[in-house]
């Protein structure tokens, strides 16, 4: 598995912000295809400036950012929607439509890709059920509870079957049932072969899952471990 | 088949935008609604006057008197030589006698003995004439100062009347107009981009989650083009339906009102007019609303 190419590479990446301030110092890891790596850190370490790096959201200020052989900042505007259509993206705060219903809200992923009506009414209902959705088809977003919106977005996020998944905080809104269970939805997204790359603070997910650990300080890769632990508190 | 249904999309959600945003889709749609209904109004007037102008250019001519004693050869060679300029649309000869009938015929009309009572003494003699017209009114002045210099010409007599006041007033009704609808355009524009902004503003969330999602530019943007675009195709329907209802009614009054007129107030027909006034309404309302809403997306919806 891990001879293959990875399918994120980053090297020697930093960011500065305009307002001086380096969010990320000369940071290098790879992630390979299939893998379930969580990124922690205390609040500032730079999680989330690397996820919107990932999303090209943002430009890295030096270094090199690789996903699946291509060097995300030779990519050309034109191309970043189709590049991140390969993304799947989760964030905290859910980020759902409002005003537009549990179907409407994961219809919408296809609709920007051009999906026919008749695929939509296939695929949308069928990734809402996965997610144990298929009675809140027609509820709204506020008719929801948190942990039933975060998988909305995850549905969102998975109905266009994109080989990575990026969750920024998954659960920094959830109690730990529902944070359990949106952390066990990933697990088996990423057993069926989707790369998940998940930042979080939830220590006690973390420790138990033993999965690959990233762990960031003040924009510094510290330390990163396979079957890891919670543990930046201790550098 | 992928097209058809991101247009049906782009259809839907520009409508939601009209209907969401209406206050100001309908300010703008009621300034290019206003802007296409005095564009109407002008173009009725232009093109009724022209058609006037047109008539009455036909009709006015230049009158040209010889010296006295001339004889018919000179005034045939004269004929010739006014007859080869390329201004000269019509010459008629009429000679003394035929003026003096005509004469009698207009003044003395059932008064045969007062016209008799000149006797054999044509008062007219020496009156033989060109009545010459021109294929453009514009051109007269100089035309005139031509025939001036004609040896045997005593007199030429311009009617630089009606035909060239028309004329002018038709140029100074167009600058007005023009600069009239260029500022209610400028107006309408503005109020359009406005009104994207707005939408614009609204959808922010949903904007910023389409692009992380992967929605490409034209997908963003296009909902925002066909909301422009709507905007001033239903700017420019009302106007022209307003406008076809009651141009026959206008022109019908005029003509009655303005009876004594009549030889002048020719009106041209309804459906030509609009053979005209609707592609071009459209286009301009069209145009005005994706101007407006492409410059706006340009500026605020950059991924
Ligand atoms: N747009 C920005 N402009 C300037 N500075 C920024 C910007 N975004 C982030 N930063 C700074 O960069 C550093 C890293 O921020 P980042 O959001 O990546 O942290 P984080 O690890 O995600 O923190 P948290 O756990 O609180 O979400 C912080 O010091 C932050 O203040
Ligand atoms: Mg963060």
């Amino acid at each position: 598995m891990f001879d293959e190419q990875p399918i994120i590479t980053l090297e020697n990446v930093s960011k500065t912000y305009s307002a001086g301030s380096e969010a990320l110092q000369d940071v290098s890891f790879s992630i390979q295809k299939g893998e379930f790596v969580f990124i922690v850190g205390s609040s500032g370490s730079g999680k989330s400036t690397l996820i919107k790096l990932l999303l090209k959201e943002i430009e890295p200020t030096s270094g090199m950012i690789k996903i699946n052989g291509e060097d995300l900042t030779k990519m050309k505007r034109k191309q970043v929607p189709k590049y991140r259509r390969k993304l799947g993206v989760v964030f905290q705060d859910f980020r759902l439509l409002k005003d537009r219903n549990v179907f409407e809200n994961v219809a919408f992923a296809q609709r920007i890709v051009g999906k026919s009506n008749y695929t939509i009414r296939r695929q949308v209902p069928a990734m809402l059920s996965l997610m144990g959705l298929s009675e809140k088809l027609l509820s709204l977003p506020k008719q929801l509870s948190g942990g039933e919106q975060q998988r909305v977005a995850l549905a969102r996020a998975l109905v266009n079957k994109p080989p990575v998944l990026l969750a920024d905080e998954p659960t920094g809104n959830l109690d730990p049932k529902n944070s359990w269970e949106i952390m066990s939805l990933l697990d088996k997204i990423n057993k069926t072969g989707t790369t998940v790359v998940v930042v979080t603070h939830n220590h006690e997910i973390v420790n138990a899952m033993q999965k690959r650990v990233i762990t960031m300080k003040n924009g510094v890769l510290v330390s990163d471990e396979q079957k890891g632990g919670y543990n930046y508190v201790k550098h | 088949m992928s097209n058809i249904s991101t247009f049906i999309y782009s259809v839907k959600q520009g409508v939601k935008n009209i209907y969401r945003n209406r206050m100001f889709s309908l300010a703008s749609v009621g300034t290019i609604a206003a802007c296409l209904f005095m564009f109407g109004i002008f173009y009725f007037i232009l093109s009724n006057f022209q058609f006037m102008v047109q008539n009455v250019e036909s009709n006015v001519g230049i009158t040209v008197f010889f010296d006295e004693g001339i004889t018919d050869a000179e005034i045939s060679s004269l004929q010739t030589q006014i007859e080869a300029r390329s201004e000269v649309a019509q010459i008629t000869y009429t000679s003394a006698e035929q003026a003096w009938a005509s004469f009698c015929e207009e003044m003395f009309e059932g008064d045969e003995d007062l016209a008799k009572s000149f006797g054999e003494d044509n008062p007219l003699a020496d009156s033989s004439s060109f009545e010459i017209n021109l294929t453009d009114v514009s051109k007269q002045d100089a035309f005139v100062s031509y025939l001036r210099g004609l040896d045997g010409v005593r007199q030429v007599n311009s009617s630089d009347g009606a035909a060239k006041t028309l004329s002018n007033i038709n140029v100074l009704i167009g600058y007005i107009s023009a600069t009239i609808i260029i500022i209610l355009l400028a107006v309408a524009i503005f109020l359009i981009s406005t009104t994207i902004t707005m939408g614009i503003a609204v959808r922010k969330d949903e904007i910023t989650i389409m692009r992380l999602v992967g929605a490409t530019d034209f997908f963003i943007r296009s909902p925002f083009i066909v909301e422009g675009v709507l905007i001033g195709l239903i700017g420019a329907v009302i106007p022209l339906a307003i406008l076809y209802f009651i141009y026959n009614s206008v022109i019908n009054y005029i003509s009655d009102r303005f009876r004594v007129l009549s030889d002048l107030l020719t009106f041209l027909d309804v459906n030509i007019v609009f053979q005209t006034l609707i592609p071009v309404s459209l286009l301009i309302g069209m145009g005005i609303g994706f101007i407006g809403s492409f410059v706006t997306v340009r500026k605020h919806l950059r991924v």
